[in-house]
């Protein structure tokens, strides 16, 4: 079979894009495919903006947003939502705060109100905010605190690389924080960061835009008019010198190690940074990656290892400053020194030889792979371009991202490769400590 | 927040017209090996779908899960790193995993990439060679995988659960011990691959932009050839659930018990099981259900409750679970018990029925408007010997079952009584106060 390279094939999801008078904006991309919808509203608002003392405000305010609102009982948005075929969630992110429902394309009408409804005000009693306090202090503690590698490498890495609150900060929250928040704060966040001008309204799916267009109009026109705040620069220089800290989990029975290189800005500099998108896959995507190849099959020092960009694996969906992190898990006993050693000899070769013959070109096949499939699903259209029209103005860049991930080249990934160098890491790693 | 003016309460809007149910177009051929292949066509993205279910039940337990792990590990011509470059060039990626029921091989690459995908899923199908160095590597990378598994709360309570299910049945025990692992020699592995990896009785599913005639004859040219002599195995059917006294597992210090109950529940074809799907929806089944409402949104107990009938080749059940502070652990269970036996013992409500019968009708369109969601879908039926159309008729089922049905089933599938319950947790603190509920029996944990 020779090694032919693969034509990267495109998505052409059409996008319509306009404001509301109030500021809302707003992006339709209609596809009828299948007779589902995906309805997500984007705050630009997240853990790097929450004030000092209130570790995990974003993401607690994220819950109380599902607490009833203006025109809605408690657990009336659950039910309205379920109750029309639907599923819904939101998240927390550190530039973001995201709000969807993915739904049978007769409830359009229906998610527009709920989602309106909540734009204008959430209902922030003393006891709903109590209950999700309790709610998420057990979130915490299952994806945290009662498990092996709770928060690794997403809580830990950042206060090793950074040293402004914002960005060094546990965006889940400490208990001390969460039992001290009141609902004054909450009204005060709301009025602050939840302003329609700060928002961005997405729908993807069975829809006729004429139609959708007039039902957005009906529903979010008479939200209050209110600017977008003036988001402050998070920027930090980057690392000088080598940091590296380590610390010990009584549940985890293997070692594991997570390093991470600043990168160029996302957003302002996204002809830099692309390349390094790239370069995480050629080091880690599958079993014929540099470092997989090497660590786990050759030298055996790693039992696995994976590669990306952005704290929580947001590649496109974050603004600076952000890293590239390489995360490894050793067998019992492994030497993280050596894996990190081993590291820097494979980025190095990789900075002086460039790729092999084909390993970018089959790189940038599966990535256009993984990029077109997380588009076939309704929501992840309505998210991916609710946040690009965010950050970027761009909710169109979801089409071409195939295409740009394949016109990076050789050089820009041994240039990239070349900046990865010891002296500008951060790493943390996690050692088995427990009688367990 | 103090708002000094209460505006009226806007109405809801009501929902348009139902969009009817529709297939998407699909092709089916049995090879003459006795590959049965399915072909779906959704061209919403230029990609292919492939799952190939090969009937594994039975099988060895530490042999199918390192032969599941080195399947792609070499053949007699190419090494593991060779075979995933190959496949990545056109965008492709397969893996395999194992459960009590099947050895699976799934991926997804470019749909311009389909013929070359299968050509080396047949080669490893008929040529894997399980090289000495591979298998050696791979068995110590899964013993440390599940090193860290036995770590984790949910997996310890969840085979603790396994075992107080199923008892003798070979679904009791699901992953390997470590030293099982590190005793499997590459020389079983081929044993194991021609007795049990063979065409008879399996299946290929392709989904994506794909002509479905087309796309099998393209599997028709690359697996014709794939054949073994090997046997097929049927598993007993699974033993009826044995209710007694509460299993409780101890794991000191943990902060959250894992709470865990095994309830009765019949296979997909079975005539109460839509109106058992709605009972479950009602009971814990979504957010929007009695439990959840209860025991996170009004006591904040939990943070992600989910219970789920699990359908198996040889027999169906029902799944609660939830993670709670352990100073709830008692009053939770509490809460449990009375939601079940509530439903179990009063007819639900219309309106909330109605409610859960939209969401099961609702998710059904959800659960088909994605390539791989349509893979997933139309593989787990055909692994259990269903087709898309079925799809057709348990919608047409959901929607006439009545609130009576409902409440029968709910009578005889959800009644705490014929339940196991199984909790992880701090026996120190949490055994007096499960000791009230129920009969407590411990046991240290395992694994």
């Amino acid at each position: 079979m020779a090694a032919r390279r693969s034509r990267i094939p495109a998505t052409k999801y059409p996008v319509e894009r306009f404001t509301l008078d109030n500021g809302l904006r707003v992006v339709l991309t209609p596809d009828r495919s299948a007779p589902v919808i995906g309805v997500a509203v984007v705050y630009d608002v997240g853990i790097r903006s929450e004030p000092e003392g209130r570790t995990g405000f974003a993401h607690l305010f994220e819950h109380l947003m599902f607490q009833g609102s203006e025109s809605l009982e408690k657990l009336a948005h659950f039910r309205h939502v379920q109750g029309a075929g639907g599923t819904f969630n939101g998240s927390t992110h550190l530039d973001y705060t995201d709000y969807f429902e993915t739904l049978p394309s007769n409830a359009l009408e229906r998610a527009l109100f709920l989602e309106a409804d909540r734009m204008r005000g959430p209902r922030l009693t003393e006891e709903n905010l109590r209950n999700q306090v309790d709610v998420v202090k057990e979130e915490i503690r299952v994806n945290v605190l009662n498990r092996p590698y709770g928060g690794f490498p997403w809580l830990k890495l950042p206060p090793v690389m950074f040293d402004t609150f914002a960005n060094a900060h546990d965006g889940y929250g400490s208990f001390v924080d969460l039992e001290s928040a009141t609902t004054d704060e909450a009204a005060d966040f709301f009025r602050r960061y939840y302003a329609c001008g700060n928002a961005v309204l997405a729908v993807s799916g069975d829809i006729d835009v004429a139609e959708a267009t007039e039902l957005i109009n009906r529903h979010f026109g008479d939200v209050e008019a209110r600017p977008a705040p003036v988001r402050p620069s998070f920027a930090e220089p980057d690392l000088t010198a080598e940091r590296r800290e380590s610390y010990v989990d009584p549940l985890v029975p293997l070692p594991a190690v997570a390093s991470a290189w600043r990168v160029p800005d996302p957003v302002t500099d996204f002809a830099n940074y692309l390349p390094y998108v790239v370069l995480a896959e050629v080091l880690t995507d599958g079993d014929a990656s540099r470092l997989v190849e090497r660590l786990a099959h050759r030298d055996r020092t790693v039992t696995s290892i994976g590669g990306y960009l952005g704290f929580m694996g947001d590649p496109f969906d974050v603004r600076d400053p952000t890293a590239l992190l390489l995360q490894a898990h050793l067998p019992p006993g492994g030497d993280v020194d050596k894996v990190l050693r081993t590291i820097d000899e494979e980025l190095d070769r990789l900075a002086t030889d460039g790729p092999g013959e084909g390993e970018l070109a089959r790189t940038q096949a599966r990535m256009a792979t993984h990029l077109l499939r997380d588009t076939d699903a309704v929501l992840g259209r309505a998210l991916n371009m609710a946040v690009l029209e965010q950050q970027r103005g761009e909710p169109g860049l979801l089409n071409e991202l195939p295409r740009l991930v394949g016109e990076v080249t050789e050089e820009q990934i041994r240039s990239a490769a070349a900046t990865l160098r010891p002296e500008r890491r951060a790493s943390v790693q996690v050692m088995p400590g427990g009688a367990r | 927040m103090t708002a000094t003016t209460t505006p009226a309460p806007r109405t809801l809007p009501p929902l348009g017209p139902t969009r009817r149910l529709k297939l998407p177009p699909q092709a089916e051929r049995t090879l003459t090996n006795g590959l049965t292949v399915i072909a779906v066509r959704r061209p919403a993205v230029p990609l292919v779908e492939v799952r190939l279910w090969v009937p594994f039940g039975g099988a060895h337990l530490a042999r199918g899960a390192v032969l599941s792990q080195t399947l792609l590990s070499g053949t007699a011509t190419r090494s593991t790193i060779e075979i995933a470059a190959e496949l990545q060039k056109v965008g492709g990626g397969l893996s395999a995993g194992l459960d009590p029921d099947r050895l699976m091989v799934s991926g997804a690459g470019l749909v311009t990439g389909l013929d070359r995908i299968l050509e080396l899923l047949a080669e490893v199908l008929t040529g894997a060679a399980y090289p000495v160095d591979e298998v050696a590597t791979e068995r110590d990378r899964l013993i440390d995988h599940i090193q860290v598994a036995q770590s984790q709360p949910a997996h310890l309570a969840r085979a603790a659960l396994l075992k107080r299910m199923y008892g003798k049945h070979p679904y009791a025990v699901q992953t390997p011990e470590p030293e099982q692992i590190r005793a499997v020699r590459p020389a079983a592995l081929r044993r194991l691959h021609a007795e049990r990896v063979h065409p008879a009785g399996a299946v290929l599913v392709l989904v994506g932009d794909i002509r479905p005639e087309k796309a099998l004859d393209s599997a028709e040219q690359a697996l014709g050839g794939w054949n073994g002599a090997g046997r097929a195995v049927t598993l007993p059917p699974e033993p009826p659930l044995e209710p007694g006294p509460l299993l409780l597992v101890d794991r000191p210090g943990s902060v959250q018990s894992s709470l865990r109950i095994a309830l009765p529940a019949v296979p997909r074809t079975h005539p109460d099981h839509a109106a058992l799907q709605l009972a479950n929806l009602v009971f814990g089944g979504y957010f929007s259900s009695r439990w959840v409402e209860n025991i996170r949104e009004d006591k904040g107990y939990t943070y992600g409750p989910h219970s789920m009938i699990e359908h198996s080749v040889a027999g169906s059940k029902l799944v609660v679970a939830a993670e709670v502070a352990t100073e709830v652990t008692g009053p939770a269970l509490l809460e449990t018990y009375y939601e079940l036996g509530r439903l179990a013992s009063l007819p639900p409500e219309e309106e909330e029925l109605e409610q859960a019968r939209q969401y099961a009708l609702g998710t059904l369109q959800l659960g088909m408007s994605t390539q791989a969601g349509l893979a997933a879908l139309t593989t787990a039926y055909a692994g259990n010997g269903l087709r898309l159309d079925f799809l057709a008729e348990h919608a047409a089922r959901l929607a006439r079952a009545t609130r009576d049905e409902v409440a029968a089933a709910a009578a005889r599938y959800l009644a705490p009584a014929r339940g196991v319950t199984v909790v992880l947790g701090d026996a120190d603190r949490v055994a007096d106060p499960l000791s009230v509920l129920a009969e407590v029996r411990s046991e240290p944990v395992s694994g």
